[in-house]
């Protein structure tokens, strides 16, 4: 009897720790290997710049009410709220030591596209790495160069404010493995370049979904949703559908939403709002071709 | 003559007594401005984009207006107009009233600046709609809720 028990007891410790491996090898911080970053070269800086807005770093990177060129200090943001807890936008500024001066370009593009830090370890998906995944290492370089040129400040944010269990970071690794993902979002016609780079721009840098596809209760996307439309994380209101089903833009033709994201009017001459604000100064600096390939992109996805 | 020209006054007037009985809550009142600042920005967007000629005298008429309204406009948010109405003002309003007055008064001031400077051609409007549209942008980024 009691031989039994302990070979039942050992069995499951057992299994438990093959169950923990496991685990631990599907979900450990699974970084590019070294040669993805490699001969890349010297980084184009002027399309580094375009990447960066439309990446949209600023908005939640520079200090809340920052205009003109004080955007371009990344001293860390606003507290960005979610259903999960506060998040902190660190300090991504060039200084050695409050920023990402010393950083390597592997170890900013790990970051950028796996979502894993420096120091190995997982990031939250606040950073919206599950849209940078898409994003072209030519295009992390020419971003990682142009960010190198921008001010240096000395704020250190505070960290996260988050409740258990979203304070254990190992626990994103089982986030990745369900969410993670580099494949495209929906089917577009591949044999058009203006749709593919209006959807690597919508799907990747720009990471419209990040706020106007709903999430399930673990934060990842509601399958078949994408860019239908979601409650604002940070209280009342909404974030537009903004599939061609919207009741706001799916009337607009594409041209109405290049212009829009040109000048932060609707059609109507109604104006731009909320935390698209943000958005709308970050595209008013892509090209119009850009614009128009995210425009044109809008209209080809599925209707919502 | 004259007679289509007073029958079209009355009519206008009708249509205009009505509207104000039945929209005299603040919610309503508020809501009316705004689209009189919407449609002057539109009158003054389709010539920044071509798509209407430029005419001085219409540029001075959808300032003029823009600048009139938007200088009434926070008179309308009277405590316990905070909801109904389907009104998209954010509580925020009440809770930074002074911040809320000054950023309208921005866009009243920025106005009176073009006004003075009138926009001579197509690309003067452009510019001065560049202006404009940040103010708009500015205020509507904390204080407006699109609740679809």
């Amino acid at each position: 009897m009691g031989r039994r028990i302990r070979k039942l007891v050992s069995g499951l410790v057992f299994v438990g720790l093959v169950g923990g491996a496991a685990f631990w090898w599907l979900t450990k911080p699974a970084p590019w290997p070294a040669d993805h970053w490699e001969g890349l070269g010297e980084p184009d800086l002027v399309n580094g710049e375009k990447i960066f807005w439309a990446g949209g770093c600023v908005s939640c990177h520079a200090k809340r009410g920052s205009e003109g060129d004080a955007r371009l200090v990344l001293a860390g943001g606003p507290p960005l709220k979610s259903p999960f807890g506060t998040f902190h936008a660190p300090n991504i500024s060039p200084d050695e030591t409050a920023g990402i001066g010393a950083w390597t370009l592997a170890e900013f593009g790990n970051a950028m596209t796996r979502g894993v830090g420096r120091n190995g370890e997982h990031l939250y998906p606040s950073f919206p790495y599950a849209s940078y995944i898409r994003m072209a290492p030519k295009d992390v370089n020419d971003l990682w160069g142009y960010m190198k040129t921008l001010p240096k400040a000395s704020d250190v944010a505070p960290g996260h404010e988050l409740p258990f269990p979203y304070s254990m970071r190992l626990a994103l690794g089982g986030w990745k493995l369900l969410f993670l993902t580099d494949t495209p979002r929906v089917a577009i016609d591949a044999a058009d370049p203006k749709l593919t780079r209006g959807q690597y721009l919508v799907e990747g840098p720009g990471h419209c979904g990040e706020c106007h596809t709903p999430r399930n209760a673990l934060g990842g996307f509601e399958p078949g949703q994408w860019l239908a439309g979601a409650p604002n994380p940070e209280g009342e209101g909404r974030i537009p559908n903004i599939t061609s089903g919207s009741k706001s833009i799916g009337g607009w033709s594409a041209s109405d939403i290049a212009s829009y994201l040109e000048t932060g009017f609707t059609p109507e001459f109604d104006s731009v709002g909320g935390s698209m604000v943000e958005v709308q100064k970050n595209m008013a600096k892509l090209t119009a071709a850009d614009r128009e390939a995210i425009a044109a992109y809008l209209k080809a996805i599925p209707t919502l | 003559m004259k007679i289509r020209a007073l029958m079209l006054a009355a009519a206008l007037a009708g249509l205009g007594v009505t509207a104000v009985t039945a929209a005299d809550e603040p919610q309503a009142v508020r809501q009316a401005l705004m689209k009189k600042v919407g449609q002057a920005a539109g009158a003054l967007g389709g010539i920044a984009k071509g798509e209407k000629p430029y005419d001085a005298e219409i540029v001075k008429v959808s300032l003029t207006t823009i600048s009139e309204t938007v200088k009434v406009f926070p008179d309308h948010f009277p405590t316990g107009s905070e909801t109904g109405s389907e009104t998209e003002a954010s509580p925020k309003i009440w809770e930074n009233m002074d911040d809320f007055k000054a950023k309208a008064a921005k866009l009243g001031s920025d106005t009176d600046a073009v006004l003075a400077q009138l926009p001579a051609d197509q690309a003067g409007v452009g510019a001065a709609m560049g202006i404009l549209g940040k103010d708009c942008g500015s205020c509507h980024e904390t204080y407006r809720l699109k609740k679809n």
